[in-house]
């Protein structure tokens, strides 16, 4: 054996390893995909043999062929394969690769779970872990579900090693499976006090991750980590408690307080700079949360920033740029504190170090003050000019726009200015951000009415140098502002000085090299100038002129009307009819003018972007109701022949409100952003009031601050917007002359020689006077708008259904789910069984069995203590049973697709005298050398249709698929197939199996007359595929239903079952049989079992039983034992029935 | 949490990369985006970088070190503590050094998958599980030793082999002109 081993490894010694595939491609620098290709191919061909070693070298192999970008998903299978290797080694190498490779859409990830399973269990530490660091890489909701439990067992494994991964992989099977949060937080919560400091570092990270999310649910355990925080010696540890503090005070002032003092202590003693760092900026955040409440803090910001500002001044980088992250946290609620360190941050600047500039920018943003903003935006500008990389340039451009244009351009007092900026922007090459300078061209100009004239005579000088800025036609690029230009220009067209000559810079043949929706703005735009131009010629009568105009259209439209664009081709085609026929009639004389403009008559208001969100919805509006009843899904084109015959039909389909789903949606959504952010009437900032600007006096002189540009930004014929800084200060600086000779002769007039205001006046925001009247345009609102803004959380945040209330006590139906194979569960609990369809697609039914199952056992149980003690012990025991599920599952170690499962009588009877036999409600149904079938029957009675529950399970060691089951149907009983197949079509099997796996599948058949037992013969095919080949194979069956499987447990009370009896219109009959040594207890749990009875009442060895048949019959039993024989009295609305039920019954019990 | 680890040397050749989760189609993008805006810094500027778009997110950092040839890229979000990374990421060169003796590129180039092992043993799923570098260092050696064992006598001819195989390893370098530098592991102020 060990020489055959030695001599299969010889052979193997020469195939390539991971060490010879990188040498190869190392040696092939020329060739490398050539020669990576041929390496995949002998990899296919090691994945074929049988020899595990060769497989898992080859998958070895593979993970780094990953690493470099090659597509190893066809092997999913095969890792697999080698993941379930016995041996360590190989098993390692498996759960790398699939932890590298393996997501979410991998299809043969379900083939994994029993494979994990095992090795979870694996009695080898190292087997465990590798499993559970795999697993921790390609969990998924299914995997969360089913795992669940196994690893909440392991996190209380007697090995630390184990203990900390079960721990640590809980946050990614909460996040996948969030219903296992609240059933597995108490162990979670017990091992922060794990004596093992890597189990307990383990559950801190865990817990830390779970409260930065949703803060609030884990304030109670705040107790807890301050312990932690004052006896742990881990920095790790510390620094995430620290951390979680940091989210948790907001919350609870009172903690901040508590917190200050170890956290000083901590500041003082610890020597390692990342704990420091993390105490100093909790600290802040207890000081904000503090502060909110008492003003009195301010000298403790102070303070901070003051060490902040030491550490941004020192000379390690990374220090630096801590310290400016964490002034940005201070700047949130204290900007006045920040801005006396405007110096250092503007120095910050100028730092070669790209981080730290973009972090000094982000404090920008909160520095800027009505008196400051221009000279700050100036220094922007010319970093702008500097600036080497696109990705700097872009966010420099878009946190001026930032700067300039928040809270509703509170801090612009000179409009000319801004859009003098924004045109100055326009000359940035290669930007991805000519969107965002459009879109703030485009507002500008609507809401502030004051500078419309100003913005259009910059457009349309803009749109003269188009061809300066239509170099890069790309997508979001610079070219965008041409939109805006072209709108605004020809919506405001009165404002143009030469409205000509921008007509005919926007009728040059270079633009329609411009992108399609640019073109399409120009188009419509022409034309508006065109009908101001044609007024102003008409009034002065001047017809010439406004032929000649005409005739330019119809010259240069046609160019658009050649466009590939269908947006600008079907717009220019209007257009130039129109023209075309507004010439005719000018020919005549005609006056065309008035009728023209009325095209373009109205002004148009902006909207606010949630408007149309808040309309309310009308009093007696259901917009969720169906306008048409759906029709059901399985209607598809393979009916169209049919529907050929159902035209009313067919157009109430199409009438059917589409389905999204949540991807569609999100496109649609970004779409719909998209477009706002194009469309002038949309304005993206929040609605606020209509900002007023009062005339306040006394403006205080600003210095000059002397800029040189080494490459002015200018375009030609644009006036620059250092023009304007200057003006402004000029400006300002009259005014605070006139305000000053104003205040001098009041105080002259008021009090001689008391001087009163002795110092200068203080300079303040509010003293600056805006250049122009500005009034801001407020978007317009829907009446009486619903005032929500519940709208701005992402339905889609995987960590919002991860905010559950964790100190709620457990509800039972939140434990976990537990792995157990079916039979079992039917064995305990009978009445189950009718539910199993439905269990799956909703948990409502599931509730209300519970609830009535627990009135029904708390009936017995009263009985019970009326009758007889010694069974409460047991009672006990099954009790707790329930309440360890975990128990359970290590007991049930079993055989996939065993079919005997020990079954306990749960209900129905209340006295257990002796051991019952297994039970189970399935049997088998067919069996050859491939596959085992056996099924079970369950009658649902809300569509008097039964379920069979077949399972398949794989003997052989080849994989069974395109498993199809064909049915032959009977008069009475069908098939339920998918929409459109013939009732010759099998049904097929959803699913494949693999060797040595079983599955259950469920197939639904209708039945019409229930009174007699029914046979349907059929035949399962399947390819049954493996090393040599694949094989067509079949096996023939015999469904048989009994009239048993037609009745459904329910439950019923005796005053009514009394009342049923009395009526009368049932038919009787009875048997008897004789022999029987069960006792009677277990008589009547088989009873219940086999035939779905429930016990109505039971007085000693007499006992009523209750059941009911899909169709609504009820059956009535009165089964009374004797010394040794049974006999059994039933009553039924169906005679028919009845006969053939006690039939079956009579043979159920001829075996007790 | 920990969005991805990467090491790529000084020409952006990937030695290592380990995401937690992220799509398929977007990791070579993500080596080359991340290489590129790391490789472009200077030695004495800070070790954050904001990370690019692709790592998705204001939210997200990148916080790396540069050894000799290689460089170590952590991709992480806010709810690590940006110092305690460049820790760990310590902890993780001097494990390797520890595993490796005198740990070079070499040894990531031609034992990826050892160093795939070895950070399984600190990181997992994108959480840190263990940064006392003993701790980790015990468990490699455990798990080495039945690897060893398992191998067994069926192992030694394959051992043999690799042996003759590696014999002129030597040379490579010499070949491909890389810089075979062993990776410096300069006395910082860490953990413990």
């Amino acid at each position: 054996m060990a020489l055959k081993m030695v001599k299969g490894s010889i052979d193997r010694m020469f195939d390539k390893n991971l060490q010879d595939l990188v040498r190869g491609i190392r040696n092939h620098k020329e060739d490398e995909a050539k020669y990576i290709s041929q390496c995949i191919d002998e990899i296919k061909q090691e994945l074929k043999q049988d020899n595990i070693a060769v497989k898992a070298n080859a998958v070895c192999k593979l993970t780094y062929l990953q690493m470099l970008g090659y597509d190893i998903s066809w092997a999913a299978f095969n890792i697999i394969e080698v993941m379930s290797a016995s041996k360590f080694t190989f098993k390692r190498i498996g759960y790398l690769a699939a932890s590298q490779s393996f997501h979410e859409g991998t299809d043969v990830i379900m083939l994994t779970t029993n494979q994990i399973r095992k090795d979870l269990s694996s009695p080898s530490q190292y087997d465990t872990g590798v499993a559970l660091t795999g697993l921790s890489c390609f969990v998924t909701p299914d995997l969360a579900r089913d795992l669940a439990n196994d690893i909440m067992t392991l996190m209380s494994h007697t090995k630390p090693y184990i203990r900390k991964k079960a721990v640590l992989i809980m946050y990614k099977v909460f996040l996948k499976y969030p219903e296992s949060l609240r059933p597995a937080f108490p162990r979670l919560k017990e091992k922060l006090e794990d004596p093992d400091p890597g189990v307990q570092s383990a559950a801190v990270n865990v817990i830390c991750e779970l409260a930065r999310r949703n803060p609030k649910n884990y304030l109670s355990l705040a107790p807890l980590f301050f312990k932690l925080m004052t006896s742990s010696t881990n920095n790790w540890v510390l620094i995430k408690i620290i951390k979680l503090f940091g989210a948790l005070t907001p919350l609870e002032p009172r903690l901040g307080k508590k917190l200050i003092e170890p956290l000083t202590n901590l500041i003082h003693s610890t020597s390692a700079m990342s704990l420091l760092y993390e105490c100093v900026n909790t600290v802040i955040a207890v000081l904000i949360s503090l502060s909110s409440g008492m003003p009195n803090h301010s000298a403790s910001i102070q303070l901070c920033v003051q060490k902040l500002r030491i550490l941004i001044e020192d000379s390690d980088q990374n220090l630096k740029y801590l310290g400016l992250l964490a002034m940005s946290k201070i700047l949130k609620t204290h900007p006045k504190s920040v801005q006396s360190h405007k110096d250092l941050i503007l120095q910050c600047l100028d730092d070669k170090d790209e981080s730290i500039r973009l972090r000094a920018l982000d404090l920008l943003y909160g520095m800027v003050s009505k008196k400051n903003l221009m000279e700050i935006v100036k220094k922007l500008m010319t970093h702008v000019d500097k600036a080497e990389g696109t990705t700097y340039r872009d966010e420099l451009l878009t946190k001026i726009i930032d700067i300039c244009s928040q809270s509703n351009y509170q801090h612009i007092t000179n409009f000319e200015w801004y859009i003098s900026i924004l045109v100055e922007l326009t000359r940035l090459e290669g930007t991805r951000h000519g969107h965002l300078i459009a879109a703030q061209m485009l507002d500008v100009a609507i809401r502030v009415k004051a500078i419309r004239k100003f913005a259009v005579s910059q457009m349309s000088a803009l749109l003269d140098n188009a061809h300066l800025v239509a170099s890069s036609t790309q997508r979001n690029g610079i070219c965008e502002v041409l939109y805006a230009a072209a709108w605004i220009c020809g919506e405001f067209s009165e404002h143009l000085q030469e409205p000509q000559h921008t007509l005919e810079a926007m009728l040059r043949p270079k633009v329609t090299t411009l992108p399609g929706h640019i073109q399409a703005v120009y188009v419509q735009n022409v034309v508006k100038l065109y009908a101001s131009i044609l007024q102003q010629k008409e009034q002065v009568a001047d017809m010439e002129e406004a032929q000649a105009v005409t005739q330019l259209m119809v010259d240069r439209l046609p160019q658009f009307v050649q466009s590939a664009d269908l947006e600008v081709q079907e717009r220019a085609s209007c257009i130039l009819q129109l023209v075309k026929h507004v010439q005719k009639l000018q020919a005549k004389a005609v006056p065309v003018a008035e009728e023209v403009s009325a095209l373009f008559a109205g002004e148009l208001n902006p909207v606010a972007p949630k408007a149309q969100k808040k309309v309310p919805v009308p009093e007696g509006l259901d917009l969720d109701a169906w306008i048409n009843e759906p029709l059901s899904d399985s209607e598809s084109e393979d009916e169209k022949p049919k529907a050929m015959f159902h035209e009313e039909e067919q157009r109430q389909a199409k009438h059917r409100l589409p389905e999204v789903d949540e991807e569609e949606l999100a496109r649609r959504r970004e779409a719909r952003k998209q477009e706002q952010a194009n469309n002038p009437f949309y304005i993206k900032s929040s609605p606020s009031p209509q900002k007023r600007y009062q005339d306040a006096p006394g403006v205080e002189h600003i210095p000059v601050v002397q800029i040189d540009l080494s490459v002015p930004l200018k375009v030609p014929g644009l006036p620059l917007s250092d023009q304007y800084v200057r003006l402004e200060e000029e400006r300002r600086h009259r005014q605070r002359l006139e305000k000053d000779k104003r205040r001098k002769k009041r105080r002259d007039k008021e009090k001689k020689g008391k001087r009163r205001h002795g110092s200068l006046p203080t300079e303040s925001d509010e003293d600056i006077a805006p250049a122009q009247q500005v009034d801001i345009v407020t978007e317009e609102m829907p009446e009486n708008a619903l005032p929500s803004d519940e709208d701005d959380k992402d339905p889609n945040d995987p960590y919002r259904a991860l905010d559950i209330d964790l100190d709620k006590p457990l509800a039972d139906s939140e434990k976990l789910p537990v792995q157990k194979h079916r039979n079992s569960e039917n064995a305990k609990s009978p009445e189950k069984e009718d539910v199993p369809v439905v269990e799956k697609k909703s948990k409502k039914p599931k509730k209300k069995e519970k609830k009535h199952k627990e009135k029904e056992r708390e009936k017995e149980k009263k009985k019970e203590k009326e009758r007889k003690k010694p069974s409460k012990h047991k009672k006990k025991h099954k009790k707790e049973k329930e309440e360890r599920p975990k128990d359970k599952k290590r007991s049930r170690k079993k055989l996939p697709g065993s079919e005997e499962a020990p079954g306990e009588p749960m209900q129905n009877g209340a006295l257990e005298e002796g051991p019952l036999p297994p039970m189970s409600s399935y049997s088998l149904l067919a069996e050859n050398s491939y596959i085992k079938m056996t099924y079970g029957v369950q009658g649902s009675l809300q569509d008097s249709q039964v379920t069979v529950s077949i399972i398949l399970e794989n003997l052989s060691s080849s994989v069974l698929k395109s498993m199809e089951l064909s049915v032959l149907d009977s008069l009475n009983t069908r098939m339920a197939r998918p929409e459109g197949s013939s009732v010759h079509d099998g049904v097929p099997v959803p699913f494949q199996l693999p060797p040595g796996v079983s599955n259950e599948a469920q197939f639904v058949f209708t039945v019409q007359s229930i009174v007699m037992a029914q046979k349907l013969k059929g035949t399962l095919s399947f390819i049954a595929k493996d090393d040599e080949g694949a094989t067509q194979e079949k096996l023939d069956f015999k469904l048989h239903f009994s009239c048993s499987s037609y009745l459904t447990t329910t439950p019923c009370y005796s005053d009514a079952f009394a009342k049923l009896l009395e009526s009368g219109d049932l038919s009787m009959s009875s048997i008897r049989v004789d022999g029987i040594s069960m006792s009677f207890q277990n008589l009547l749990t088989k009873i219940c079992f086999h035939h779905h009875f429930s016990v109505v009442e039971r007085v000693d060895s007499c006992a009523s039983m209750y059941s009911r048949s899909i169709q609504g019959h009820h059956v009535c039993l009165l089964v009374k034992k004797g010394e040794n024989s049974v006999s059994v009295d039933g009553k039924c609305s169906d005679a028919t029935l009845l006969s053939n039920m006690l039939e079956e019954m009579k043979a159920t019990l001829a075996t007790c | 949490m920990i969005k991805a680890i990467l090491i790529f040397n000084n020409h952006g050749k990937p030695r290592l990369s380990k995401f937690y989760p992220y799509s398929e189609d977007t990791q070579q993008q993500i080596i080359r985006e991340t290489f590129h805006l790391v490789s472009k810094r200077d030695e004495n500027v800070c070790n954050f970088l904001e990370g690019g778009l692709l790592i998705g997110g204001s939210d997200n950092k990148l916080i790396y070190r540069h050894y000799a040839t290689l460089y170590f890229v952590f991709c992480v979000d806010s709810s690590e503590s940006e110092l305690g990374i460049l820790d760990l990421i310590q902890v993780f060169v001097e494990t390797l050094d520890k595993c490796f003796e005198n740990v070079c590129e070499l040894d990531l180039i031609f034992h990826v998958d050892k160093v795939h092992n070895i950070l399984a043993e600190m990181v997992m799923g994108g959480m840190v599980l263990e940064t006392n570098m003993n701790e980790i260092v015990t468990q490699i050696d455990a798990q080495n030793k039945l690897e060893k064992s398992e191998a067994g006598l069926a192992g030694a001819p394959a051992r043999a082999v690799s042996a003759v195989k590696n014999m002129n390893l030597p040379e490579i370098p010499r070949n491909i002109n890389i810089g075979d530098i062993s990776i410096k592991v300069p006395n910082l102020p860490s953990f413990k």
